[in-house]
């Protein structure tokens, strides 16, 4: 599929549009829902680490380290990318897979036009923008834990800020954002590819949705843990 | 002029089509029809290329379309138009859209030249106002117009028609059939349609071909389909009770 992709491709000036609607679509789509559920796993974060923390020797700053550490390194890039699997994934297979029943895709091709070119590229390029989306919900899950540990005395400003920037490690922003792009072509592909290649009726494209969203979490997972290993551990 | 020779296709080791001979002519309303599984949508499938045949040759205008590369297959492409059986509207298009969809991806015109031409289009297959409907605010029988309207819309040599009446009514129908005949008549193209529809045979079926079991079992024309022997179509016709009763008409001299 993904060598069908790339021939044949869709004049310029079109292109260029639907990968400015996709990026409408899958990313700035998507910032309400991926932004609420961020600020509360924040402040969550947060709120455990504090009512966790009984040892006196234990600074409150940790807090902060923690909420940082756990947004960063897994809750943005891994966690919000499972839930785009479920909304971005699934609107992917089930707008291919109605156009497939609804033999729009043989129209394209009857047409001349390369339907993986048309319907596919435009996804997987405005998934590359997939990193701005988690640094925007990396900043909203701290603040999250920001509002929820300050505001709720559970440590002061200071101490949170200093436990924000204890340890700070540029690496670990550079991982997950690696992991981010990684994540966000799987997004593009594999619904894609449930979506497309889907055969039968209305019934088949909600079994393809589910079926997609199974596997692109799945592949999520793995990736996930290939990537750890390779990026953190050596 | 589309020439069919000796075509094959099967699925699964089973034979859909078993060796189909057939020509389209230009300029006329070729009808290919038959009962349901007997392969038409297949034929059809492989003379538009979404199906590669096992055996066979399609000649379009002289130049075969298996020995064409993937490149000249798209530029053929652009010269055909297909009437899809359910219209294939692209749902998040208006009407206008859809029909300047072709326009736009083959063309060179500005979107006002795209525009006067999507309105010429709509008032030839008699839909006006609708230029800013979706396809799911409109009628079916209207969703058939401007399907044909997008299907014409880059001046096509080939038109491809996939049961244009399935689910219109009587009335809807024969306004979609005369359209199409119309068209191939105006533009002097090379129109092939797929049908079970009686009345349309009767009504547009200049060139027909009977397909049965995967073999074309007769071939002649809508004047000639009444007088014919052939006991494979005489079946197909006579199955339902208005013709039966135009038969027994005929027979007894009325």
């Amino acid at each position: 599929m993904l060598i069908g992709v790339f021939k044949r491709p869709t004049k310029t000036s079109v292109l260029r549009e639907l990968v400015l609607k996709e990026i409408d679509d899958l990313i700035i789509g998507s910032i309400g829902i991926t932004a609420f559920i961020s600020l509360f796993m924040g402040a969550v974060v947060a709120l455990q680490t504090a009512l966790n923390l009984d040892n006196p020797l234990i600074p409150k700053s940790l807090i902060g380290f923690a909420t940082r550490q756990s947004i960063i390194l897994e809750f943005a890039p891994t966690f919000i990318s499972v839930i785009m699997a479920g909304k971005v994934g699934s609107y992917i297979t089930s707008s291919i897979g109605t156009m497939r029943v609804t033999e729009q895709i043989d129209a394209l091709e009857v047409m001349g036009i390369n339907p993986l070119n048309y319907l596919i590229y435009p996804k997987i390029i405005a998934l590359l923008f997939y990193p701005f989306l988690i640094a925007i919900i990396m900043f909203v899950g701290i603040f999250g834990g920001f509002l929820a540990s300050v505001y709720g005395n559970l440590v002061s400003l200071e101490d949170f800020v200093v436990g924000l920037q204890d340890t700070f490690i540029p690496w670990h922003i550079a991982y997950a954002f690696i992991k981010t792009m990684v994540f966000g072509i799987l997004l593009a592909t594999i619904p894609s590819y449930h979506g497309y290649y889907m055969e039968g009726g209305a019934l088949e494209v909600g079994k393809a949705s589910t079926t997609s969203f199974v596997w692109t979490c799945v592949a999520i997972i793995v990736a996930n843990y290939i990537l750890t290993q390779i990026l953190l551990t050596t | 002029m589309i020439e069919i020779k000796n075509l094959y296709k099967g699925f699964n080791e089973e034979a859909v089509l078993k060796g189909i001979n057939a020509t389209f002519e230009q300029g006329k309303t070729n009808m290919i029809i038959g009962a349901s599984g007997s392969g038409k949508s297949v034929f059809l499938k492989n003379m538009l290329g979404l199906f590669e045949p096992d055996d066979g040759e399609i000649i379009y205008s002289g130049e075969s379309l298996l020995d064409m590369d993937i490149d000249r297959k798209s530029e053929l492409r652009k010269e055909m138009g297909m009437l899809f059986q359910h219209s294939a509207l692209f749902d998040s298009m208006t009407v206008e859209e859809n029909i300047m969809f072709p326009l736009r991806m083959f063309s060179r015109m500005k979107l006002a030249e795209r525009r006067e031409r999507a309105n010429e289009i709509l008032e030839r297959v008699n839909l006006v106002n609708l230029n800013k409907k979706m396809p799911s605010e409109i009628s079916g029988g209207q969703q058939k117009r401007v399907a044909l309207g997008r299907a014409i819309a880059n001046n096509p040599q080939y038109l491809f028609c996939d049961e244009p009446n399935s689910g219109l009514d009587p009335k809807t129908a024969t306004v979609i059939d005369q359209l199409i005949q119309e068209i191939t008549h105006e533009r002097n193209i090379t129109t092939v349609i797929i049908s079970h529809d009686m009345n349309s045979v009767m009504e547009i079926g200049e060139t027909i071909v009977f397909l049965k079991d995967g073999l074309i079992a007769w071939e002649g024309s809508n004047k000639e389909i009444f007088k014919t022997d052939n006991e494979a179509v005489t079946d197909f016709v006579y199955s339902s009770d208005l013709f039966k009763k135009v038969r027994i008409a005929q027979n007894e001299g009325f």
